[in-house]
């Protein structure tokens, strides 16, 4: 027995178990929703030789479900934005430069990285509520900024500081300002913490479900997680459709894995793995 | 002269760089996390805030009718904290020395692993509903085709199996996680010790279990207080398949499913209780905040140096 678990044949067959059960659900998902609702009711488990590719155009004909994928394209890429473009600046900052109360923001940052979103969502409903942007995707958008700014601060600050400081001397001695150092000089470099970052927040905001369930309610606003649940009253039993819907909705995320999955995984990972 | 000039440009410099970020992260977490634990001490009537109330809201989320549904809600957290972990973090501990052993195709199986993290909850959860359809789904239809018609269940219906049944769905979605935490872990851990041990006839297993394991509590540290602040804030899976009052009959009612329902109401009672819906808020960041600290304190000393 002790010597089966010592060998290299046991534990290849346990990772081909494990990939057997991660990928069998996936792969019924892909098949099913090439097969046409009565088929599937007959008999769940068939392979789907002919494509009934009409379940896709019967999701795409429903008007509803192109926009709410619109909307998560917005508010995922939009909060990006947001989460880049200040995090790089507050990174820089804080990885770069030293001056008095710096251990101060610091601590501040830091602080907010450990407060539970879902927990304050009473008063921040409240205020998005008073500063009428309930129901709205720039408050959606600016939410989901500041929940994942703290960590990507973090995360830009320390390959900011990783950088040599005879880069900053040397571009100032070229008569290069701040911000084209800044620019020109340190973004090429930090570029693996960018995607770190991209991928850290842009993953939980499009496969969101809490925040729009609770900030939108108009339902041309409302996204495709949010969707989705629509979507599957509208659809019950029509399986074939519903399987179609559940495709569209995770294929951009499995292909960008399939192309970037070593990107995907240090993102995912980079709040709980040191360095 | 220049230096001054230098200085007087980064001084610039840092404040128009930090003050988006730091108001950003100030008007949305912070300000926000602070009047959340104001709201616990004041009456409301809608999103009406009324008269100071003291602990009164503390005090009815522990009588009749909050506080069977606070115990239940609790006992299910605290069960499937366990449950997860205990079979999370062992599953993940095997998978990770499966990986660390086998090098050649460990780049596919390591992406195979962590492959369903990726997914939305809200995918995962439908897609595993219609797999334990009672009617339509696959795993009943091959139940059935074994005359194993006792397995042949509403596994999501029925209030006896509901829980470990999402239990089961969060492990298929989350277990390669902790596997890569772990996997870094193993990586981390520098091979003379290995190598030593070896050549000082220890065998395989022994080596797993005096050097690799012990020296795996970093990662361990961090697994555990993941997990226990994820089961503690369980929401998205209970709701998508349970709905708000986490069905059937409350059997996946979570702190957090009660914490909504307070908060904006359900189907059952439109109105909303946002005293005590804050009230509870304020315990569950109690709970989470005191037993991750403590939790994360007690872990860290046991840690050794790798």
């Amino acid at each position: 027995m002790i010597r089966i678990i010592g060998s290299k044949l046991f534990w290849r067959s346990v990772l081909i178990f494990n990939a057997i059960s991660v990928l069998l659900p996936v792969f019924f998902l892909v098949n099913s929703s090439l097969r046409s609702s009565t088929d599937f009711a007959n008999n769940p488990m068939q392979l789907a030789k002919h494509p009934y590719w009409h379940n896709f155009a019967q999701v795409w004909q429903n008007g509803d479900f192109a926009n709410f994928l619109k909307n998560s394209l917005v508010i995922t890429g939009g909060s990006l934005v947001f989460i880049l473009a200040f995090g790089v600046g507050a990174g820089f900052v804080l990885g770069r430069y030293q001056f008095r109360g710096q251990n101060l923001i610091l601590g501040f940052v830091l602080t907010a990285m450990l407060i539970p979103a879902k927990l304050m969502i009473l008063p921040l409903f409240i205020q998005l509520k008073w500063m009428h942007l309930l129901d709205s995707q720039i408050g959606l958008i600016l939410v989901y900024a500041s929940g994942s700014l703290p960590a990507a601060i973090f995360i830009l600050s320390g390959f900011f500081r990783a950088l040599p400081v005879d880069l900053d001397n040397a571009a100032r001695m070229d008569g290069a300002s701040e911000g084209q150092m800044i620019r020109k000089v340190l973004m090429p470099l930090v570029k693996p913490g960018l995607a770190i970052v991209t991928i850290y927040a842009a993953i939980p905001i499009w496969n969101d479900f809490f925040l729009p369930l609770v900030f939108i309610q108009s339902p041309e606003k409302k996204t495709i997680m949010q969707g989705l649940t629509i979507f599957f009253g509208e659809y019950a039993s029509q399986w074939g459709v519903l399987f179609a819907g559940l495709m569209i909705a995770s294929l951009p995320l499995i292909i960008l894995y399939l192309i970037l999955s070593e990107q995907f995984i240090k993102g995912l990972t980079a709040g709980a793995v040191k360095g | 002269m220049a230096k001054q000039g230098l200085k007087r440009q980064q001084n610039r410099m840092a404040l128009m760089l930090l003050t988006p970020a730091l108001a950003t992260i100030l008007i949305f977490t912070t300000i926000p996390a602070f009047t959340t634990l104001s709201y616990a001490f004041f009456h409301w009537d809608g999103f009406q805030r009324g008269s100071f109330a003291g602990f009164e809201n503390f005090s009815r989320l522990f009588h009749f009718p909050f506080r069977e549904q606070f115990l239940i809600a609790l006992r299910h957290n605290l069960l499937v904290f366990v449950g997860i972990f205990l079979i999370q973090t062992s599953l993940g501990i095997f998978l990770a020395y499966a990986l660390f052993k086998i090098r050649r195709g460990q780049r596919f199986h390591r992406t195979v692993a962590f492959f369903p993290v990726i997914f939305s909850l809200v995918i995962v959860g439908y897609t595993w509903q219609i797999i334990l359809n009672p009617f339509f789904g696959p795993v009943n239809y091959i139940f059935h085709s074994l005359h194993l018609d006792t397995f042949a269940r509403s596994w999501l219906g029925e209030t006896s199996t509901a829980l470990p049944t999402l239990v089961f769905i969060n492990l298929w979605r989350w277990v390669g996680f902790p596997t890569i935490i772990f996997l870094a872990g193993l990586n981390a851990i520098s091979t003379d010790y290995v190598e030593a041990a070896r050549i000082d006839g220890a065998s395989e297993g022994q080596i797993f279990r005096k050097i690799l394991f012990p020296l795996l509590a970093p990662s361990m540290t961090i697994v555990t207080i993941l997990t226990f602040i994820g089961a503690f804030e369980w929401f998205d899976l209970p709701y998508v398949l349970g709905g708000s009052s986490g069905g059937p009959a409350g059997a996946t009612d979570t702190l957090a499913l009660m914490f909504y329902r307070l908060s904006f109401g359900s189907v059952d009672s439109i109105a909303n209780q946002i005293g005590i819906g804050s009230a509870l808020g304020v315990l569950i960041f109690l709970i989470v905040g005191v037993g991750a600290t403590l939790g994360a304190k007690w872990l860290r000393g046991r840690e050794v140096e790798a």
